[in-house]
């Protein structure tokens, strides 16, 4: 599974619905996640793809889009 | 306060605030009472179950984010209220970890001083009030206080160690300017109160032996019951661990850890070496939690 994808499979996870944004559209700004789940999404995030997010990383708005996810792991990735 | 009262305030509904905090109502305390008048009838109370007198004690310490005016705080005047003209009493404006801060000194300074009472009094209606009112934040808080008395040989449970924490790079995401509404960047105080509150139970249960199952009850700052779920998800303990009374008083920001252990306290006894953990995050960004057992 390529990493967008992957990304999307989480979004749908931690929201428990079969949401399908945009790669540039917003998922916490538009309220289509609440913020509760940007804390499930980064722990998932970590156990997926292996990295260790610390705290320092964590704007939420790194986090606001499938986009934006995929450029940080892009950027955080060995 | 309902959600329903303060829902038609700010242009939701009953059920959406419930689902974002866990929260069905609040108390709101008189117009006319102050985070003075709310402390003194906690200090009180105190005082009278532990079956000592205010003249007992070598200092006081009171926790509070909103009181009205920059100096000095409300700790001289609880002093005062309490009948004592030289007792040095200390203010910890800190907002929602300012009980947990003031315990951990008090732990550390009583030995010196002899007992010590921690105060938590907050009366956040009028803050909430303020225009323009955010529904996210206008529908959390509510008021109140909480007190726990901190004796250098005798109690219920004996202070075993303490892990505080400060970081200022989130200073601005939490804030109460003068005269102005609570300013919150909600998703960065749960993003960072989601790691940093496990993280620090867990590092202050390890350094002692300990294991978070083992823990009989964990008595955190009543932020927001989502939030407290995640802490008990990320500890792996069940979230009934977790002492929570938000939904009948919402978010006392200070007072809420102290008005929980207060409430828990009432209808629970810890067996000897049984363990109990205290945590609370808040503006600063300022964190930590306490272990302490049964006493003998």
């Amino acid at each position: 599974m390529d990493r967008r994808a992957k990304i999307l499979e989480i979004v749908q996870k931690v929201s428990g619905k079969p949401l399908s944004p945009a790669p540039d559209e917003s998922l916490f700004d538009s309220g289509l996640l609440d913020s509760f789940a940007l804390p499930d999404m980064v722990g998932e995030l970590e156990k997926s793809f292996g990295v260790k997010i610390p705290d320092a990383d964590l704007a939420p708005r790194k986090f606001d889009s499938i986009e934006r996810i995929e450029r940080y792991l892009e950027e955080h990735s060995h | 306060m309902s959600n329903e009262e303060i829902g038609a305030r700010v242009g939701c509904d009953a059920e959406w605030i419930r689902n974002v905090s866990g929260i069905d109502e609040r108390r709101f305390a008189r117009e006319d009472e102050s985070v003075v008048d709310l402390a003194l009838r906690a200090a009180e109370d105190c005082l009278q179950r532990a079956k000592m007198k205010a003249s007992d004690l070598g200092m006081i310490v009171v926790s509070s984010g909103s009181w009205d005016r920059q100096f000095p705080g409300p700790a001289a005047s609880v002093a005062s209220k309490l009948g004592l003209a030289a007792t040095p009493s200390l203010d910890v404006p800190m907002a929602s970890a300012g009980t947990l801060f003031g315990i951990s000194l008090a732990s550390r300074l009583c030995e010196g001083l002899g007992p010590i009472l921690v105060i938590g009094a907050e009366k956040m209606s009028k803050i909430v009030n303020r225009e323009p009112m955010e529904r996210g934040v206008a529908i959390l808080f509510g008021d109140g206080a909480g007190a726990c008395l901190v004796h250098p040989t005798e109690g219920f449970a004996k202070v075993v160690d303490c892990g505080l924490y400060t970081d200022g790079a989130y200073s601005d995401d939490l804030k109460l300017p003068f005269e102005s509404p609570i300013e919150m960047n909600g998703r960065s105080v749960i993003l960072q109160a989601s790691r940093k509150i496990p993280r620090a139970i867990a590092q202050l249960l390890e350094q002692q032996g300990r294991k978070a199952a083992d823990v009989a009850v964990f008595l955190m700052h009543q932020a927001n019951q989502n939030l407290i779920a995640r802490v008990a998800q990320a500890l792996e303990v069940a979230e009934d661990k977790f002492y929570s009374n938000i939904r009948n008083f919402g978010n006392t920001s200070s007072a809420s850890m102290l008005i929980a252990a207060a409430e828990w306290s009432h209808t629970h006894k810890l067996a000897p070496g049984e363990a109990l953990c205290f945590a609370a995050f808040g503006a600063g960004f300022h964190w930590g939690a306490l272990l302490a057992e049964g006493s003998d």
